[in-house]
């Protein structure tokens, strides 16, 4: 088990530090930076000036040791857009897309893990059909539609909860739904299609044949097994969920990563969109080597080589 | 958002809005003295001298004061921390200050503030975002604590429209131990309100400052607070503002002000910035069809500019013939009209050598792409098949200056300046931006640029842009218009610099 905890930490540390660097060579390819941030209304001499005072005129390897050499001792430098340090507004983010990206999974797999083990029970069954509808639908309506008929119906409506911003905790609601709605049908259909297979295997035959209550053989027997294809997809959607929705955001008006990554990179602002990035990346290899390690712990064939 | 987005969102969000239609507004805005203004772009940092943005320098107006204020009513330039100013010498201008004037923070307003803040700003260190701004800026000196003097480095006619209100005077003693970050951090200004919090980017909370001195330009402020957040999406701003939470929003385009109106105040304004399609004779090599005179204007008499505007401006939008906007001082409207003739469009690019056409790209950058593809489809009438790429600016502006492009369909804001020198000499003195390099257009506008007298300015200026519209280098289209959305309850006048003032803004 520890070496293969120790194989995956190097794969997983050498990812995050090949997506910064390839984001930060492509970042250079959409434009030059000077100019971007001169803006419409910036000239040539505007545009040389910036060019000169970030450093963009150095080779773009120099840039990037010289940004990650920094970045790892925690210093992410300051935003070109905000003129303050690129840590201090990430860490006014950071809560606000943990907070809508958790509820919205606990939302999610609290629908999706129920609905999708009682659809196995019975395929083609009433539950497996709404379950069905549902997924389909949720996969098929844009959610910025669904975010606007939400806030047109529970917010100017009814007016039982915040139209946009997160100053109060009500205002989570609309968003916390309507992202766990995205998220809903993968992990659902995921959970039917583990546990029909799980539940046609002959240990399940024989667990119900030597008399073993039902409902133990769906949550000890059956579930456990049905999980591990779940468990490496919630780390994929939960990653998905914490870097942040930027249609929602934009919708609902909450001031996450997602959308700050999106307009900084509009708007140049380099140092940013290279913290979030690097910052995401690391969300992304933390969560699935936490949920390889979690599928190894349950399913010991899973540990290859000498464990 | 991305273009597509906002377009699906857009088509989508019409549903949403004839649905809400049944709701009710509360009007919370006025009943507790708060104005509610919602921006899609996030304010940049509360330092005029660092931003571009409208968002940010608008709150900063509202905080900040500078030396004069421009009327626009009338065009005259009216003190405001400064109450006169004269030319003791050609390059020398001396400021009496205005006493009794208190910061925010309690500090008397004196010489000291003027001097350090340029002081400070002039210095390339300080990183002051466009040179244009400070660069005409040598010195400055104190006569004594309410006289100061400005040495200029060089002529500059747009002097006084800079020192009216765009370039602000920080309280010394705090901006010279704090710089630029502490004064975006903790903003200090002579301004109608003063900020109470903020979290940048986010949420700004002003409120009125009773000692703001009576007799200056943005006195008498009626609302007492104003709450000002940003929401991406402009669907989420009509639902905020037709339940009431939302007094203020602008830049509503044109399709969805007129769904608007029946649920709320929609007033339109225009404004500095026009579309134009700028044509680079020495794009290149020189060889493309574009260098020669009778292309250029025939390509303008192809295009129905009239109904494009009328499609896709808006309300206040009209047809340009010069490559100014007619708002701005020195651009002078006597000059040659293309009007629309495809038949002798076609007349003249035969005569030009290319009856059977000819293939060009047009590249478009902070244009919507149906604008784009109106001006291609009349131009395909004509036999021109114009290739249409769609770029950000940066990348679009980088490919013009490096002359790759024969055509650039844009349009340009003119710092929301009115005064021609801010698009004419940027696009044809001889600059980076100048594809067409003519040394008598760069003489002219040198001329009307640094020349004291008004009278010697506007004559050359009005060569200047004759001299264009003839050669047809630009396609000029129409000038923008910006909606705006407010509460039935609240009075509001728009300006065509796009600065909103709130500090004139009432409950009804």
């Amino acid at each position: 088990m520890l070496s293969f905890l120790l194989r995956r930490l190097v794969v997983a540390l050498g990812v995050a530090v090949a997506v910064s660097a390839l984001s930060f060579a492509l970042i250079f390819l959409t434009g030059d930076p000077a100019i971007a941030i001169a803006g419409s209304g910036g000239s040539a001499d505007d545009a040389e000036a910036i060019r000169l005072a970030y450093g963009f005129n150095r080779p773009i390897v120099v840039q990037y040791a010289d940004w990650i050499g920094s970045a790892l001792t925690g210093d992410f430098g300051q935003s070109i857009y905000f003129n303050i340090p690129v840590s201090e507004i990430i860490g006014n983010r950071i809560p606000v897309t943990l907070t809508l990206g958790m509820l919205a999974f606990a939302t999610a797999l609290a629908i999706a893990l129920p609905l999708g083990v009682a659809a196995a029970m019975r395929p083609n069954g009433f539950i497996d059909r709404f379950a069905l509808v549902l997924a389909v639908s949720g996969q098929a309506v844009p959610s910025f539609w669904l975010g606007l008929m939400a806030i047109v119906v529970f917010g100017v409506w009814y007016g039982l909860v915040p139209i946009s911003g997160t100053d109060t905790w009500q205002g989570y609601i609309l968003p916390v739904l309507v992202l766990a709605y995205s998220a809903i049908p993968e992990l659902m259909r995921i959970t039917r299609s583990g546990m029909i297979e799980v539940l046609n295997t002959d240990y399940i035959r024989s667990a119900q044949a030597k008399g073993l209550p039902t409902g133990r053989v769906i949550l000890v027997h059956a579930l456990r097994n049905a999980v591990l294809p779940l468990i490496s997809l919630s780390a994929v959607q939960l990653g998905i969920l914490l870097s942040g929705s930027i249609v929602i955001e934009s919708v609902f008006a909450v001031n996450g990563l997602g959308r700050l990554a999106w307009e900084s990179l509009l708007r140049s602002d380099l140092p940013v969109v290279q913290a979030i990035i690097l910052i995401l990346s690391l969300f992304y290899v933390v969560l699935t080597t936490a949920a390889d390690l979690l599928n190894a712990w349950l399913d010991p064939r899973l540990r290859g080589g000498a464990a | 958002m991305t273009l597509t987005t906002t377009t699906m969102a857009r088509l989508l969000g019409a549903s949403a809005l004839a649905l809400s239609l049944a709701a009710g507004a509360a009007h919370a805005g006025k009943a507790d003295d708060t104005l509610n203004v919602a921006f899609a772009a996030e304010p940049e940092p509360l330092d005029s001298y660092k931003i571009a943005g409208r968002q940010g320098l608008i709150l900063a107006r509202h905080i900040y004061d500078g030396l004069l204020y421009k009327d626009l009513n009338t065009g005259e330039f009216l003190p405001a921390l400064a109450e006169s100013y004269e030319y003791v010498e050609p390059l020398v201008m001396e400021f009496k200050l205005r006493e009794g004037v208190k910061f925010h923070n309690g500090a008397d307003f004196t010489a000291d503030d003027v001097v350090t803040t340029f002081d400070m700003v002039t210095d390339p260190e300080y990183g002051t975002r466009y040179a244009i701004y400070v660069d005409w800026i040598d010195s400055v000196e104190k006569i004594d604590d309410h006289t100061v003097r400005i040495n200029m480095s060089k002529p500059f006619a747009g002097a006084l429209e800079m020192l009216a209100d765009a370039l602000p005077i920080y309280p010394h003693e705090f901006f010279a131990e704090n710089g630029s970050e502490g004064i975006t951090r903790t903003p200090i200004g002579t301004g109608p309100y003063k900020l109470v919090s903020q979290e940048p980017g986010v949420r700004y909370e002003l409120e009125k400052f009773e000692d703001y001195y009576p007799e200056g330009p943005k006195a008498g402020a009626s609302i007492g607070k104003i709450v000002v957040r940003t929401i991406p999406e402009l669907n989420t701003q009509y639902a905020e503002l037709m339940s009431g939470n939302l007094d203020w929003i602008w830049r509503i385009p044109p399709d969805q002000a007129s769904r608007l109106e029946s649920r709320v105040q929609v007033i339109s304004a225009p404004i500095m910035r026009i579309a134009y399609v700028g044509f680079a004779p020495l794009a290149l090599d020189a060889a493309s069809p574009i260098a020669k005179q009778e292309v250029r204007q025939a390509l303008i008499h192809a295009v129905n500019r009239e109904a494009i505007t009328k499609a896709f401006g808006g309300a206040g939008s009209e047809v340009l013939n010069t490559p100014c906007n007619p708002a701005q001082f020195g651009c002078a409207q006597d000059v040659t009209a293309y009007e629309y003739d495809p038949e002798k469009a076609k007349q003249m690019l035969a005569d030009a050598g290319y009856a059977d056409g000819f293939e060009m790209e047009m590249v478009f950058a902070a244009m919507p792409r149906p604008v784009a593809e109106a001006v291609a489809a009349d131009l395909a009438k004509v036999g021109v098949t114009l290739i249409l790429n769609e770029q950000q600016y940066a990348a679009g502006v980088g490919q013009w200056r490096a002359k790759e492009l024969p055509a650039f369909f844009s349009n340009w804001g003119s710092y929301g300046i009115g005064d021609a020198a801010f698009i004419l000499s940027n696009f044809f003195g001889g600059g980076a931006d100048d594809l067409i390099q003519d040394p008598q257009l760069a003489e002219w506008l040198t001329t009307a640029d640094t020349a004291s007298d008004r009278e010697v300015r506007a004559e050359n200026y009005a060569m200047a842009v004759k001299e264009i519209v003839d050669q047809a280098y630009w396609m000029p289209m129409y000038n923008f218009n910006v909606n705006y959305g407010l509460s039935p309850d609240l009075s509001f006048t728009p300006y065509p610099d796009e600065f909103a003032r709130w500090w004139e803004a009432s409950w009804k």
